[in-house]
């Protein structure tokens, strides 16, 4: 049986793979980097679009270009990268952690590790998940599926298209589509409000005539073989009102509709999950319920700028490396509790003795917000945020001297969080 | 021989389960054996969407022909399982009743079953039905067990069957679609819309859902045949509320009622609904069954949840108005069997099918003589997600292509799919049913660029040509070099 044996482990070579994996290597920690796909970079190589790095580079680059200033750099460092690598199973024990992997080249080994990140990123809800009635036929994809196609592997996969969904790929995919000679027929979202960034509304389908039907929702699927037509229903007051009902005739429908985190192999090891998330429950540390497995990026929560990936991922890596040193072993820490108005808030506990940073994500749209921390009834921080709306994820810090050394039951006071 | 003069012993019509355990019991026999099917692929009409139960055989009277099949079906499963190795299982059936008035159809039930001799078949209390299934909404007043009960995954099941009796000598032709049948001297002429002809001594027409159809162009009998559509939701691995047996209704007058089936492969169905239709290509599905569905299955199974779907699909049940199977030979034309009305029980009466109309050919003048070298034997297929550490290792070693995986829900290597393609499945769902690559939770988004590339490498065709299942459902529109942007 082979084995490889590694400080840490990373599975995932996208965004939140590379930069835990470059914070991590920096402090000369053996790390090995596994991917399933033969190349460095991830999902981001067929994002060919630009908006990337404006927050972490200051400028803006294609999805490739911002891979690049990761990927050179990680070829400079001592990482092992073992690509074209499936990993099968991940079993936690009380001071190694070890990998299944599966590959053509290397064939089947386990990497053991004294931790390991999880950085495997998310999958595209489909059609199956939401239940759209109609007929199965050919021509459904999701709208990164089409992205993929035509970007890496250059095939068109239809003419005329209606893309379910505003989410950020679907409306860089009606541009894109747009461009090599399909005809988009429209945009449907069943949310008053679009789920992808305004940026994207405006470049994607604004600019290029493309109508975007808000309130709407697919109520019928046409076509044996391959989609012939969708039915369009207008929702009033929240119900479908049939009457008022339209036809599409299209071949080809993309759905954008959401990520999921992929957690099945987290959940493989008994790893904990936040039902609100679809990502593992994590402490302060951005440690799981398994003792020394991390986690970051897309796979703990799906983030909308992948330079917020990034820097969670780095915030990460000095994590890892402060487990590995012992230095975060005996740390106190409080529970976060979510409230009003709010969707979740990661990560699930806070320390006393130094700065948190949470990432969270409102359930209503809304002007002139205040975000409200209290530690039981004393405000800790009020923060005034000029709009909110669920598609943006919004981030908080708080200094360790704004936070009160209360005790309840051994435990720091938990701290509340809620939007009014 | 000129292969156009070459007139066959059996043409079977229609290459569903019914079809596929008929071929494969006369394999066994020296005989020339045809099977007819109109789809791109076999098991890809009514077969593809079966539930996936061997039935116990309580269900159905015991004057009727379905319940005779039905028993000596499920008998058969073994045996065949030994045989074939498709994924089987047999977990046992729950029937679970919520008032005194449904224990009153339970003890029917029972005994229904004694009477058609169901066996180990037992009457449970509250306790005892919530000790074997502890699963159950404890509202639960007490219900049926039948040990005997199974599943099995429907498409391995109808694939192993045809693949058996290729091996044994059998032809196959897909995209034949019947569209006459002339009597000639002492044989059948069969002709395809696609204008292909094939000459048969003895034609079976198990044709599913155009049985009516293939009768009329033979100028045998007339009836109908009503489609009834059944919708189901597929749930994911490990779902919550993942029961160990199949659990049903108390029946209702015409249908066995929403289940909760634990598939042989680790995700959780629900359904069928039952509701007669016109159109025999309707394959829709609607809002209101879904809801219907999962009102239904979580009374019975309270944590199962919506929210754990990956898919959901239909499937049409081809029956006749007498509600049983239709199986005898043809009182207008000679040689000519009708298997028609072939609904639930179908999939657990078909092995005993294959059997009853081999006897029915036999008493029809055709001449069984066993082979000597019949091998009823089909090796265990390799799947990667089933194997140990090490016996991976040494897949891998003697292919490397077992380590390539292609499905990762799945987990499905790249060996596999071609092996599916070898095999003559060659389109998008012909290797889905085949090796469950695209059946997981991503539905394919993450493995269906690298099946097609698979597909066109293999067998040497576009991507543009490839397709989803056969006629016009292709994939892709247009390679990016072709497009012209000009014009």
């Amino acid at each position: 049986m082979k084995e490889k044996i590694y400080d840490v482990a990373i599975i995932g070579a996208g965004a939140a793979g590379m930069a835990s994996a470059l914070e991590i290597a920096s402090t000369g920690a053996r790390v090995v980097v596994i991917d399933r796909e033969p190349h460095l970079g991830g999902i981001l190589l067929q994002c060919i679009h630009n908006g990337f790095g404006l927050h972490l580079f200051k400028e803006e680059l294609t999805g490739p270009e911002y891979a690049e200033r990761f990927i050179s750099e990680i070829k400079r460092k001592d990482i092992d990268i073992l690509l074209n690598s499936t990993a099968t199973r991940m079993a936690v024990f009380q001071t190694i952690k070890q990998i299944n992997v599966c590959s053509s080249e290397h064939g089947v080994f386990k990497v053991n590790a004294k931790a390991i990140v999880l950085a495997m990123g998310c999958r595209e809800r489909n059609r199956g998940n939401l239940g759209i009635p109609g007929t199965r036929p050919a021509g459904i994809f999701t709208a990164g599926l089409a992205q993929r196609l035509l970007n890496i592997d250059g095939y068109l996969p239809g003419k005329r298209v209606v893309i379910v969904g505003s989410g950020d790929i679907g409306l860089i995919m009606a541009r894109r589509l747009t461009w090599t000679g399909a005809e988009v027929l429209g945009v449907v979202e069943i949310l008053p409000y679009p789920s992808g960034l305004t940026r994207n509304i405006v470049q994607c389908l604004y600019d290029y005539d493309i109508p975007l039907y808000l309130s709407h929702v697919i109520t019928k699927i046409e076509g044996r073989d391959r989609v012939e037509a969708v039915e369009v229903t207008p929702l009033e007051n929240g119900i479908p009102n049939q009457s008022k009902s339209f036809r599409i005739e299209c071949d080809t429908l993309l759905f954008s509709v959401g990520l999921v985190p992929e957690n099945e192999l987290t959940q493989s090891a008994g790893i904990k999950i936040n039902p609100e998330t679809g990502g593992p429950i994590v402490d302060a540390r951005l440690m799981t319920s398994a003792e020394g497995v991390f986690a970051c990026g897309n796979v703990l929560h799906v983030h909308d700028l992948v330079d917020w990936v990034s820097q969670e991922a780095q915030l990460c890596g000095k994590e890892v490396v402060a487990f590995l040193e012992g230095k975060t072993r005996d740390e106190t820490q409080g529970r976060v509790s979510v409230g009003a108005n709010l969707k979740y808030v990661i990560p699930n506990k806070y320390r006393l003795k130094t700065k948190n940073r949470f990432s969270m994500r409102a359930l209503v749209v809304q002007d002139k917000a205040t975000l409200m921390i209290k530690q039981g009834e004393r405000v800790v921080k009020r923060l005034p945020l000029r709009h909110v709306k669920p598609a943006e994820m919004f981030h908080v810090e708080i200094k360790s001297e704004d936070l009160d050394e209360v005790y309840e039951n051994g435990e720091p006071l938990p701290l509340q969080f809620s939007l009014e | 021989m000129n292969i156009k003069e070459k007139i066959y012993d059996v043409a079977v019509i229609g290459a569903g389960c019914c079809g596929a355990s008929i071929v494969r019991k006369l394999s066994a026999y020296d005989l020339s054996v045809v099977l007819l099917e109109k789809c791109v692929d076999i098991g890809f009409g009514v077969s593809k969407a079966n539930s996936g139960i061997i039935h116990a055989g309580f269900h159905h009277p015991v004057t009727s022909l379905k319940a005779r099949l039905e028993i000596r079906g499920n008998l058969m499963f073994d045996q065949l399982h030994y045989e074939l190795n498709f994924p089987f299982k047999r977990i046992g059936i729950i029937v679970a009743a919520f008032s005194i008035e449904e224990m009153k159809t339970v003890e029917h039930l029972y005994a229904q079953g004694i009477a058609n001799g169901v066996p180990r078949l037992e009457v449970c209390s509250r306790e005892r039905i919530l000790s074997l299934e502890p699963q159950l909404n404890p509202d639960v007043v007490g219900g049926l067990f039948a040990p005997t009960g199974g599943i099995v995954e429907p498409y391995r099941y109808v694939f192993a069957l045809v693949e058996s009796a290729e091996k044994n000598g059998v032809e196959v032709k897909k995209n034949f679609t019947v569209w006459r049948g002339v009597r000639k001297e002492d044989y059948w002429m069969i002709e395809s819309k696609e204008g292909e002809f094939v000459k048969a001594k003895y034609v079976v027409n198990s044709a599913g859902l155009y049985a009516d159809e293939v009768s009329k162009a033979f100028n045998a009998e007339e009836f109908k045949i009503i489609p009834r559509k059944g919708e189901e939701f597929l749930l994911q691995r490990n779902a919550r509320g993942l029961p160990s047996h199949v659990i049903f209704p108390v029946p209702g007058k015409h249908t066995k009622g929403v289940l909760v089936i634990p598939t042989v492969e680790g995700t959780l169905m629900v359904g069928p609904t039952a509701e007669e239709i016109e159109d025999k290509e309707d394959l829709s599905t609607t809002y209101q069954n879904l809801e219907k569905v999962f009102v239904q299955a979580t009374y019975m199974v309270p944590k199962i949840s919506r929210r754990e779907i990956i898919t959901s699909f239909a499937g049409l049940r081809p029956t006749l108005p007498s509600n049983d199977f239709y199986i005898e030979p043809s009182k207008k034309q000679p040689n000519f069997i009708q298997v028609a009305g072939i609904q639930s029980p179908g999939l657990t009466a078909s092995p005993a099918i294959g059997e009853y109309v081999k006897d029915i050919l036999k008493n029809c003048g055709l001449k069984l003589i066993e082979k000597t070298d019949y091998d009823p034997y089909l090796p265990k297929p390799v799947k990667v997600r089933e194997l140990s550490f090490e016996e991976l290792e040494r897949l891998i070693e003697s292919d490397p292509r077992y380590g390539n995986i292609v499905c990762r829900c799945e987990t499905v290597s790249e060996a596999e799919i071609i092996e599916a393609i070898r095999k003559g499945h060659t389109t998008l769902d012909g290797i889905k049913f085949y090796t469950r690559a695209g059946m997981g939770l991503c539905q394919g988004a993450f493995c269906s660029y690298r099946i097609l590339k698979i597909i066109a490498r293999e067998v040497g065709i576009p991507i543009e040509k490839i397709t989803k299942r056969g006629g016009d459902s292709w994939i892709i529109y247009k390679r990016l070099q072709d497009i012209d942007l000009n014009q």
